[in-house]
């Protein structure tokens, strides 16, 4: 019998809210959003960011985490980066691959929920894995309070990708916030369309910003950008 | 320390086992620790008594056994099995304590003796297991 699946529950109870960044494609931005929207959430409110890309992670270089670990107490417990309660396996992994098999990814999942004490919080941003295969499976049933924010871009590609992932949240009743489109550069009517076909709501646009890249590892300039200020609306609809 | 998390995780799962058996007492519950987490039985043993609920009935006269699982491993491309002592280091102390929080990360910093490869599996002795659950 393994011991950690009973206390996963128990290890998120006093979380309020469990908004799960999803995108079923890589390089939509699920990091950059799911980042952000956490700093933004943490200027009124308690927050948590955990960064579920087991092999490749990469919210604390976002984030400019330097030398932090977490503190260990009764578990472990993420340390606060910037208002943020951050946890990620690259605490332990560095910048070492770590390439994790589904069961592997499994297991480091479990036992990363089985001793993360997350505390009291508003609301925990989950970064899940990208795609809809074992670790994000993984990450849907463990995390079964968990409402999706959907990414997708502008892009038919894309588009195609992220209508896969939503009729996939749907066949297993994951409840749905609503779909961001990410880095527009133009009006356009494709990610409108998709939410209006999926019957979920379009939360809007968050524009293209050269600047994120700039402003990548410092938070300060990170909340400054036109994509924090998109996100910041989203924020109060979700506190 | 964070074995207080997985100890509490041992008495849950026991006393829902105990609970599903309908047992009125849990005599017994045999863990087993894998060697490759680097859990100390003594630590082990305090968090479980840390977290044992005092006045729960069930856990009046409970003896727990810990038995350390040695570990060992298959690598998945050339199919050598080996065990820990033979893994590809070196591992710094930093890396063992990062195994020690998530065991997975063996993959991060070790490799198969006889090709190199990350892509092995555990197949014994990974973390922390309840072998039974015992009771009348």
């Amino acid at each position: 019998m393994d011991p950690r699946l009973a206390v996963i529950e128990e290890r998120l109870e006093r979380v309020g809210r469990i908004v799960a960044v999803t995108g079923g494609k890589g390089g939509i931005g699920k990091s950059v959003i799911s980042s952000t929207l956490a700093l933004t959430l943490g200027e009124s409110a308690r927050v948590g960011l955990l960064d579920l890309d087991l092999t490749s992670p990469c919210d604390h270089l976002i984030l400019g985490v330097d030398g932090q670990f977490p503190e260990e107490k009764a578990g472990i417990v993420p340390p606060v980066i910037h208002g943020v309660h951050f946890m990620s396996v690259s605490y332990f992994s560095g910048s070492h691959p770590a390439p994790l098999r589904g069961q592997d990814f499994s297991n480091a999942l479990i036992e990363l929920l089985a001793i993360t004490q997350w505390g009291e919080l508003d609301v925990l941003v989950v970064d899940m894995p990208p795609g809809i295969a074992d670790a994000a499976l993984d990450a849907v049933r463990l995390l079964r309070r968990a409402e999706h924010l959907v990414v997708a871009t502008g892009s038919r590609i894309v588009v195609e990708t992220v209508q896969r992932t939503l009729v996939l949240l749907k066949q297993i009743d994951a409840p749905v916030i609503g779909l961001v489109e990410n880095m527009q550069r133009s009006e356009g009517a494709l990610v409108r369309a998709l939410a209006q076909d999926n019957g979920v709501p379009y939360l809007g646009a968050v524009p293209f910003d050269p600047a994120v890249e700039e402003a990548t590892g410092d938070p300060d300039r990170l909340t400054a950008t036109e994509v924090a200020r998109a996100l910041r609306g989203l924020s109060q609809r979700l506190l | 320390m964070h074995e207080w998390a997985l100890a509490e995780g041992v008495i849950k799962t026991a006393l829902e086992a105990g609970e599903k058996e309908g047992l009125q007492s849990i005599v017994l519950i045999s863990v087993k620790i894998g060697e490759l987490q680097r859990i100390k039985k003594d630590v082990f043993q305090n968090a479980l008594q840390t977290v044992m609920p005092e006045d729960d009935p069930r856990l009046g006269s409970t003896r727990i056994e810990l038995e350390i699982e040695p570990a060992r491993f298959r690598c998945r491309p050339c199919l050598a099995e080996f065990d820990l002592s033979d893994l590809d280091g070196p591992v710094d102390g930093d890396q063992l304590e990062s195994i020690h929080f998530i065991p997975e990360l063996a993959h991060a910093f070790m490799s198969c003796p006889k090709c190199h490869s990350p892509d092995f599996e555990v197949t014994e002795g990974r973390g922390v297991w309840i072998d039974a659950v015992e009771g009348e």
